[in-house]
């Protein structure tokens, strides 16, 4: 496991424009990120960790540098292209879940599945499974409303996992829940990312989640300052 | 296809808003139709009492006959032909022959228009057999409206003064002998209807006439030397650019009830794309393209309308069945108002309303929906996720 570098990024900068001016978020980054990592990308607010994320995740675009991803250069793909890759290799699990809210939870972890055209039967299962891996199988016709912050966020990482992607982001993932739920999820993250070897991003400042993860970069005012392996 | 399933999830999945929107379409979708369907029952009806209570299946004028100018009346008349007596004896048709008089109701004057007709015809559905009396007076038939105007009922008599062809006048006694009731005003309105033979008598134009009526059920079209024949397009010609008129009049309230639809609909779609940003910055990061969100935005709009088609036809179909059974009654006073309608309107729908209607809103529903769908390419999928108002 972590041998295959799936991630490059070589000077990494992203600035947005503020009225007149530009704010640089993020300033000549340089990562690596192989198979089966699970990393966190901490930091104060501000310091640029969701906009990394964001980047890597093609959701975004650098201003300048080079993102890979999966092969992929971030900066020259077409929205078409980017869509493709979130559709076929990514995962992504929210602070505020983003749970679509008129659908149960059967079809909101069905809803990847739906895009990459997969059979009924196949998907059936692929969903079925997924929910058995956060424990909500008896959950499924349940609708996000009335599900607690720590059943939401479950049903997000089933929905993020469900098509078994190489590549998960996380912002924020345990920021909307209490101290128990937060290890819950912590766990079976963690017991995911050893079971099927997808790699998982953080972007986190919660020291929870810091206590888990293997590799922790520290971004401040959108530099690295460190990038450390945590021995466990 | 994609689109389709997860527009109806979705619609589905919003319940109530949803059902609220197709309700409110399919009520339009349904008033539309009705009210086409009453105003095209409005004009059959109209055109068919027009042809059974004055045009018949066509007529010989008289050829200096102009009914549109009145002072050309008093050389409107000539002796019959025979072809059109043959037709008369054979009850093909029946001659009319038109004077100007004065009628006194109650010491008023007023002007009419006496129309001499044989008692025993049947080509018009003017119910002159009450004609064929033998009284004192001179029998007379009104509609409804004249009488309502003179205050005269049947048995009434009263005083009508005329000039004869060589300009004489001569007065004497009618008596309201029987009343009609019908949607026509041109037989009825300041019109007294008297036997033809009595008209030529005091006119002193025996055998002649002003035009001559052909049966509804007959058919007659040959030349005559000296009438001019006039078929049944011509006759209703008029009538016909009325209807058209009415139309164009008809279709402002259906531009109305199509944009105060559209505006609902576009309404809860402009509402929707706002509301449901981190949704739609939710779809991209999963992998759908912006023109597949524009679709499925576009696709639960046009979504709508289809829905409206069908909730709109489990209600509708029964009511606009039982307005063609009962008829709509039109509110009194209408006809005085100058509006010819019968007291009870049979709505006619037909298939091509049903369908322009249906597709109609199908079509504009989902341009409305595209439009503010279309807004969603422009937005910031990072800020999206957030639910950020962009």
């Amino acid at each position: 496991m972590e041998n295959k570098s799936i991630i490059n990024v070589n000077k990494l900068t992203k600035r947005f424009p503020i009225g007149k001016g530009e704010f640089t978020a993020l300033q000549d980054v340089n990562l690596t990120f192989g198979k089966g990592e699970f990393t966190g990308i901490v930091g104060p607010s501000g310091s640029g960790k969701t906009t990394l994320l964001n980047i890597l995740g093609s959701l975004d675009t650098p201003t300048e540098g080079s993102a890979k991803v999966l092969n992929q250069e971030i900066g020259n793909l077409s929205a078409k292209k980017a869509a493709i890759l979130r559709r076929r290799h990514m995962g992504f699990i929210f602070q505020t879940y983003n749970l679509l809210p008129v659908y149960t939870v059967f079809e909101n972890v069905e809803f990847p599945l739906l895009l990459l055209n997969m059979n009924v039967t196949e998907r059936k299962k692929a969903v079925m499974d997924a929910l058995e891996w956060v424990g909500l199988s008896d959950k499924v016709k349940s609708r996000p409303a009335q599900l607690s912050g720590g059943e939401c966020q479950r049903v997000a990482i089933a929905r993020a996992m469900v098509k078994k992607p190489e590549l998960v982001l996380a912002d924020e993932p345990t920021a909307n829940l209490d101290s128990e739920n937060s290890h819950n999820i912590l766990q079976m993250m963690e017991r995911l990312n050893k079971e099927l070897e997808t790699t998982f991003i953080f972007a986190t400042h919660d020291e929870k989640v810091i206590k888990y993860l293997r590799r922790k970069i520290l971004l401040r005012d959108g530099k690295v300052v460190t990038d450390e392996n945590v021995k466990k | 296809m994609l689109s389709i399933k997860l527009a109806f999830r979705n619609l589905v999945g919003a319940g109530l808003r949803t059902w609220l929107n197709v309700f409110v379409l399919s009520l339009v979708f349904i008033l539309i139709i009705w009210h086409y369907g009453v105003i095209d029952g409005w004009n059959l009806q109209a055109k068919r009492d027009m042809k059974t209570w004055e045009v018949g299946n066509g007529q010989y004028w008289q050829n200096n006959y102009d009914p549109y100018d009145f002072f050309t009346l008093e050389e409107s008349h000539a002796k019959i032909p025979n072809a059109l007596l043959d037709a008369s004896r054979q009850g093909i048709g029946t001659p009319i022959l038109i004077h100007q008089a004065t009628i006194y109701p109650e010491g008023r004057m007023q002007s009419i228009l006496l129309k001499g007709i044989e008692p025993s015809q049947n080509a018009i559905a003017i119910p002159t057999e009450a004609l064929d009396v033998s009284i004192q007076e001179i029998p007379m038939v009104i509609g409804s409206r004249m009488a309502r105007n003179c205050k005269l009922g049947v048995g009434d008599v009263t005083t009508i003064r005329w000039r004869d062809v060589h300009g004489t006048f001569d007065a004497a006694e009618v008596k309201v002998v029987d009343i009609f009731s019908c949607n026509v005003p041109n037989v009825d309105a300041g019109q007294a209807w008297i036997p033809i033979q009595k008209l030529q008598d005091m006119m002193q134009a025996p055998g002649e006439a002003t035009i001559f009526i052909i049966g509804e059920d007959q058919d007659m079209s040959q030349e005559i030397e000296g009438w001019k024949y006039k078929d049944l397009s011509v006759l209703m010609q008029e009538m016909d650019e009325m209807i058209k008129m009415k139309r164009v009049g008809g279709s402002f309230l259906y531009v109305v009830l199509i944009l105060l639809a559209m505006l609902a609909i576009f309404d809860t779609q402009v509402l929707s794309v706002f509301r449901r940003q981190k949704e739609i910055g939710t779809y991209i990061a999963l992998g759908m393209t912006r023109p597949q969100v524009v679709s499925l935005f576009t696709v639960e709009g046009g979504m709508h309308a289809i829905l409206a088609v069908i909730v709109g036809s489990i209600y509708g179909i029964p009511f606009l069945r039982w307005q063609v059974k009962t008829g709509f009654e039109m509110p009194a006073g209408t006809d005085d108002m100058g509006l010819a309608a019968a007291e009870t309107i049979i709505p006619a729908y037909g298939a091509g309303l049903i369908l322009t209607t249906m597709l109609l809103i199908i079509i504009i529903t989902t341009i409305v929906s595209y439009m503010p769908a279309r807004k969603i390419s422009k937005m910031n999928p990072t800020e999206a996720i957030k639910g950020k108002i962009q």
